[in-house]
């Protein structure tokens, strides 16, 4: 061999050293890009809502001042109510009547029954959902056991009230709906900031 | 061409070592390839035999077999062995072979990062093994992988032991492709012999560009998906867990961002085979070359934002799964510009039908067909319809088998005479041709008419009036997973002898592809190109 393919071999080992570590920086990036993601999805749905096709999934919380409006009672709507305890959650939890039939525009309470099986206190959030979804903004909740955490001591027992209204405005062809809670543990080693805890509430 | 073995010091130029050393310490990008294109063969019959059993469960309704968390175990290994284990090993190996033979390389750019990227997959499919054992194994087990490939928490938080095996392999073949791209893309930018500049090379350099290119951009989120999964599991951590503040959908994003470019990943270096097979069995250059390329980046960066097309149904706003579907349908813009140039390219050429132009023709219908069905899946409200059934199962068979495994099979007729010094045996070939694609279609075409019936995906058992579209599909599977022994025996068979190949096998060779490969005799020496040569 001489000179000049050995100036060529070195010449080429340098390129791919410098073309290697540029392709590796992006491995890096976009291994950061992956959990970047975390923060930049939660900003999505928030700012965006990409997340909810609804907007608001979990209905609205009443403007109490539009509340007064007239019942509608040449119609019913059937309510049925759905409970379901997360994994991780040592709890009973289930509605006292499995669904109800209430007029448009009506104020209606139902209640949830709640009880700790486990021996030590929790305090667990439940996060709602209506189905279906075209119905949600027209469901707005008056007060909820969901607005805020709920605490239950070792063996302690309660019965969590909901009061909502569905608003006449709501098309004709929505007979049944579907109010579903699920309880989740927060005594995990992450908690929910105040702020995303009025999300869960809110909108998605 | 002539070839010199240079008479240096260095013992290693006169030949390869003898021995296990020369595969255990191999850094011949021959041998690698070698190794790949085995180990993908191996995975084909470990991820087929998965099948096998599945559509022997699926023959009538009911559960006969085994349990439905150890169908969900296959159903969920059966697609990662085959996607990870075999249509990308055996891509690279085909990578490995011919990419530095083609541009007038001595070998890859990165030998030794060559060698660590082969043997990372052994030990990724141990690992894959050791996952479907484990829960049995171990006495706190759990229940086995149920998830699918997608891996969804809250289910994946909720497996055994086996899910921890299935995120570490996951991780050493995320390591393994990364490599092998970064080796790939330094490769065709720094090692080309003089005037192989980049809009000469063949198209099958330009897809692997584009596929290595995709590997490096996703694998490292899938990577990074995996690793919070391993993290919620295990460290209390609430990625995914809407106990915790999480949401399991972030999950779905992710895996989807890297899920779909994989389907690219998997179908480019088959179109890149496709564009040397059809002209060099039409006997007519390649029609269009640059749109080609340029189609193949056009479709490799949409492919990039369009992933939640898999994710319809889980209650996006309408905003974003208009912009999805758009998004998606705009896709099959390069993918028909493809199908186009490769039937210009045929269009009054004289053209002969040996197995690897046969396999290229099949890809096009078949391939185009599976376009059809997805742009149906596309639409929004007929996906509402189709998500999750057997349709979608039959859609993306049609896509990948042909798409991607039936590229490979016309890539290795297309070069077993290169590799092995041999001709096949023609006629074996082409009974293999047509009994895979008879038996292909006999499989996956009755699970679109399940599937819009309604018979939905990844469920041990099903209801009574699938069963005739069943019991074909499994006669087909069991008539396809057959065929392979004779793909096997053919390979062994051109291994152990035949007729001498010369250096351009095909009357067609050099119109096919205007690479380098064809210079070197068949098989290439252990070093080829040591002194570069020079295009005109
Ligand atoms: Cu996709």
């Amino acid at each position: 061999m001489n000179d000049a393919p050995l100036n060529r071999a070195e010449l080429t080992a340098a390129k791919n050293k410098t073309v290697t570590r540029r392709l590796f920086l992006v491995v890096l990036g976009m291994f950061g890009f992956g959990f970047a993601m975390v923060p930049l999805y939660r900003l999505a749905c928030e700012v965006g809502g990409i997340n909810g096709v609804a907007g608001t999934p979990a209905g609205r919380v009443a403007d109490t001042a539009a509340i007064p409006k007239p019942v509608d009672t040449s119609r019913v709507i059937t309510v049925q109510l759905d409970a379901t305890v997360n994994t991780g959650l040592p709890w009973e939890f289930r509605p006292l009547v499995k669904q109800i039939q209430v007029h448009p525009g009506e104020k209606v309470a139902v209640s949830y029954y709640a009880k700790n099986l486990s021996d030590q206190p929790i305090t667990g959030q439940a996060v709602p959902g209506i189905t279906p979804w075209q119905v949600t903004q027209h469901f707005s909740k008056i007060e909820c056991f969901c607005f805020t955490q709920q605490v239950l001591q070792p063996g302690e027992a309660k019965e969590m009230p909901v009061y909502f209204t569905i608003d006449p405005a709501v098309d004709k062809q929505y007979a049944t709906v579907t109010l579903s809670y699920t309880f989740m543990n927060t005594e995990r080693d992450y908690t929910l900031t105040p702020a995303q805890h009025a999300a869960m509430n809110t909108s998605h | 061409m002539s070839v010199a073995t240079t008479h240096d010091h260095h013992h290693d130029h006169h030949g390869p070592p003898r021995g296990w050393q020369r595969w255990v310490y191999s850094t011949n990008h021959k041998d690698i390839g070698t190794m790949y294109l085995f180990f993908a063969l191996f995975m084909l019959f470990f991820g087929g035999a998965m099948a096998m059993y599945i559509r022997a469960e699926l023959f009538m309704p009911g559960v006969q077999l085994a349990s439905p968390d150890f169908y969900n175990n296959m159903v969920t290994d059966h697609a990662l062995v085959m996607v990870f284990g075999m249509v990308m090993p055996a891509a690279a190996g085909m990578a490995n072979w011919m990419i530095p033979m083609m541009i007038g390389a001595p070998d890859m750019a990165l030998p030794r990062l060559n060698n660590l990227s082969f043997w990372l997959l052994p030990a990724a499919a141990i690992l894959l093994m050791l996952s479907i054992v484990a829960p049995y194994i171990f006495p706190d087990g759990g229940t086995p992988v149920n998830t699918g490939w997608t891996l969804l928490p809250p289910l994946s938080v909720q497996n055994g032991i086996g899910m921890d095996f299935t995120i570490f392999a996951i991780h050493t073949l995320g390591v393994s492709s990364i490599l092998a791209s970064i080796n790939i893309v330094t490769t065709i930018l720094n090692m080309r012999a003089p005037g192989m500049t980049m809009m000469k090379m063949p198209l099958f350099v330009w897809a692997w560009f584009f596929t290595a290119l995709l590997l490096i951009a996703v694998m490292p989120v899938l990577a990074g998906a995996v690793t919070m999964l391993l993290f919620d599991r295990h460290f209390g951590t609430s990625f995914f867990d809407a106990a915790g503040g999480g949401d399991p959908i972030l999950f779905q994003h992710l895996f989807w961002f890297f899920g779909h470019p994989e389907v690219y990943v998997l179908l480019l270096p088959s179109i890149g085979v496709l564009g040397l097979v059809i002209p060099t069995f039409a006997r007519k250059p390649l029609f269009g070359y640059k749109a080609l390329v340029y189609g193949m980046g056009v479709l490799a960066a949409l492919g990039m934002v369009v992933w939640a097309h898999h994710q319809y149904t889980i209650g996006m706003s309408l905003v974003a799964t208009n912009y999805f579907m758009i998004g998606t349908i705009l896709i099959s813009i390069p993918v028909g510009l493809m199908l186009m140039n490769f039937i210009f390219t045929m269009w009054r050429g004289s053209m002969t039908f040996e197995t690897p132009m046969l396999f290229g023709i099949a890809i096009i219908l078949m391939f185009s067909f599976a376009g059809v069905t997805g742009v149906m899946l596309a639409v929004v409200p007929a996906d509402m319809q189709y998500h999750d059934t057997m349709f979608v199962v039959a859609h993306f068979h049609y896509a990948l088998i042909p798409g991607a495994v039936f590229g490979l099979y016309a890539g290795v007729f297309y070069w077993l005479p290169k590799w092995t010094g041999h001709m096949y045996n023609e006629r074996l070939g082409q009974i293999f041709f047509w009994w895979t694609t008879i038996s292909f279609n006999l499989t996956f075409f009755p699970q679109h008419f399940s599937g819009l019936a309604g018979m939905p995906r990844r469920i041990v058992d099903y209801s009574i009036q699938y069963t005739e579209f069943n019991m074909i599909s499994s006669i087909g599977g069991f008539l396809f997973g057959l065929s392979h022994l004779l793909f096997l025996f053919i390979i062994i068979q051109t291994i152990r002898g035949g007729a001498k190949a010369p250096a351009k096998p095909w009357e067609g060779s050099q119109i096919g592809t205007p690479g380098l490969e064809w210079t070197l005799p068949s098989p290439p020496p252990f070093h080829s190109f040591t002194e570069a040569p020079v295009i005109k």
